[in-house]
């Protein structure tokens, strides 16, 4: 049986009389990892910055473990560990230093070699702050939130500024802290990230809610949740293209054709493609990601963004779909 | 809650390491004021008693004018730069985020500033007497409260400096506008004991003129007059409520 950690209801906060998180409802589990999705400026850091305790909503509310960020933020620094999206440190103090500094701060603190060495760190340890590449700075940072062993954490951006192979080894990392019982509230840009590490995650675009579930059934509450597409040996007539079940858009890309749609609309090409005696070359199919889901939700955003440029795509896709 | 905890220790441990890594801060605050007193007593005129002085050299008046160089480079200049650059670069914010309170940071700041400041008063202090044969502070009691209550004006203009500046640049910016005429003041150009007796009637009634003639009464043995002590405390309370008032930690 789990329990909520995290409960934030009716969130609200505006700037300047705009609300950039507006009615924002979600639970963290104790244990799980839970993603924040969103395009950039959808409210993820307000969001979060407001669980943290360091920014005060205009209405709402939200506990941490019981506490309330804003009247009990001391009691909360305790147990919460944090990584801000954009911070720093003296630009002279060194990673050792600033590891052995931030651990002072915590009643129960984490040993920060085992921690460091599992970033990479120890081999940075002299290194003074102002020195340190981005990824590097982020690598500390990671550690920073860690080092207090707190019993919930906040990534705001876990792995942006990270090469492929730190970001596997964070992943790792991040695993090993949720496998000890952290529960962990991560922001992130990457669908790949998302889809290995939460639990469930909640997508937000203009400051609202706009899906939260995992992600797996993100993906599959997408409409196309599988694209096929192949090169045609010979022409198919227009009236079976349309006519495909399930299929949801119909693209030519040069000689390919690319159809969005379901499980259905495979099985249906595939019986097309051998009552016409075609035959199909490089023939792909591939199930929608997480990217495909996060697009189709928060599409709304692009298209009040770059109305006209939408338009015009989707007007060509359509040209495409009727006249071929 | 108590005022000092093991992070205030570790905060303090931490920020005077850093603070021995600015040799920039170091030269002004430390080795400034020591080098500019060596200077003025090169200039012959200078180690000769003048009437103007009631009998005094030039020299005897400037140590406690270069005392006062230290404290202004220390707490207008420096420390302003260093608090607000910690703002500005979210070095507060994340602390914030932490059990430990942002304000040993500041407090760490003050404490390095006015450590160094105070130090430097010791060497000009010490040099003068040996190289020039400048006495040292008669009534040493008098001259260290009026030290001390300068100290707290002084840091307390720099901290009104940390808290109206937005940026480290704009701090820097305030901290020049503030400081030749502190320096005036201080009597760095012109002994304030010669200037006309209106314009040293007002500059007594500032944070560092009132320091220059306070240091100067010390120097000799009496206690200072009980104005200059009186506005140097009045200016350190409106200073920090000032400062309090508007400070912001990000
Ligand atoms: N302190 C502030 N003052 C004014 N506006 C703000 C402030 N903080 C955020 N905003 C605005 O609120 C909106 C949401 O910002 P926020 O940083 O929460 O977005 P985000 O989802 O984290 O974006 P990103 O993915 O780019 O990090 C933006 O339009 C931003 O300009
Ligand atoms: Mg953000």
């Amino acid at each position: 049986m789990t329990m909520a950690i995290v409960e934030v209801k009716g969130l609200r906060k505006s700037y300047g009389g705009r609300a950039v998180v507006d009615g924002v409802d979600f639970t963290v589990e104790e244990g799980e990892i839970f993603g924040i999705l969103g395009p950039n400026g959808a409210g993820k850091t307000t969001a979060v910055e407001c669980v943290e305790g360091l920014r005060v909503p205009d209405a709402g509310t939200i506990r941490v473990a019981g506490l309330d960020p804003v009247r009990q933020r001391r009691e909360l620094t305790r147990i919460l560990g944090v990584q801000l999206q954009e911070s720093e440190l003296q630009a002279k103090l060194t990673v050792s230093e600033a590891l052995e500094l931030y651990r002072t701060f915590y009643p129960e603190p984490a040993d920060w070699r085992p921690i460091a060495e599992r970033l990479g760190l120890d081999t940075m340890l002299d290194r003074p702050f102002g020195k340190l590449s981005g990824g590097w700075k982020q690598r500390l940072f990671i550690a920073l939130a860690l080092v207090g062993r707190p019993r919930i954490v906040v990534f705001d951006e876990l792995t942006t500024a990270l090469d492929p192979r730190a970001r596997r080894d964070t992943w790792k990392l991040i695993e090993g802290v949720r496998d000890s019982g952290v529960t962990i509230l991560l922001v992130t840009h990457f669908m790949e990230e998302a889809e290995h590490l939460c639990d469930r995650v909640a997508v937000i675009d203009r400051g609202k809610l706009v899906a939260l579930d995992s992600p797996a059934g993100l993906v599959s509450r997408s409409d196309s949740p599988t694209t096929i597409s192949f090169r045609p040996s010979r022409p198919l007539p227009d009236a079976e293209l349309d006519a495909l079940p399930g299929a949801v858009s119909v693209n030519r890309q040069g000689s390919r054709l690319v159809i969005n749609g379901t499980d259905d609309t495979v099985n249906a090409v595939i019986t097309m493609l051998a009552r016409n005696g075609v035959t199909a070359a490089e023939l792909r199919v591939v199930d929608a990601t997480l990217d495909d889901a996060f697009l189709g939700l928060t599409a709304r955003e692009a298209e009040a963004s770059a109305g006209r440029a939408v338009t015009a795509e989707s007007a060509d896709a359509d040209a495409v779909r009727g006249g071929h | 809650m108590p005022v000092f905890t093991p992070a205030s220790g570790a905060v303090l441990k931490t920020e005077t390491r850093l603070f021995t890594r600015e040799p920039g801060t170091l030269f002004w605050v430390l080795v400034f004021p020591p080098l500019l007193l060596i200077a003025f007593g090169l200039i012959p005129g200078y180690r000769e008693p003048d009437a103007a002085l009631g009998g005094l050299r030039a020299i005897d008046v400037y140590v406690p004018s270069t005392v006062m160089v230290a404290l202004i480079t220390a707490s207008l200049q420096a420390m302003p730069a260093a608090l607000t650059g910690y703002r500005e670069r979210g070095i507060l914010r994340r602390m914030r985020t932490t059990p430990a309170r942002p304000a040993d940071l500041l407090v760490a700041q003050m404490v390095l500033h006015l450590a160094a400041a105070l130090l430097a008063a010791l060497l000009v202090l010490v040099l003068g007497n040996l190289v020039y044969d400048v006495a040292l502070p008669q009534n040493w009691l008098a001259y260290a409260v009026t030290l001390a209550l300068a100290a707290v004006a002084s840091l307390a203009m720099g901290a009104v400096i940390t808290s109206v500046a937005r940026t480290a640049k704009a701090a820097t910016a305030i901290g020049m506008s503030v400081f030749f005429p502190a320096m005036f003041a201080a009597g760095i150009y012109v002994p304030v004991q010669v200037l006309p007796e209106t314009l040293r009637q007002i500059v007594e009634l500032t944070p560092f003129g009132a320091t220059a003639q306070a240091l100067s009464q010390a120097a000799t043995g009496s206690w200072p007059a009980w104005d200059h002590l009186a506005a140097l405390g009045l200016w350190g309370v409106v200073l920090m409520a000032t400062a309090a008032r508007w400070f912001r930690w990000e």
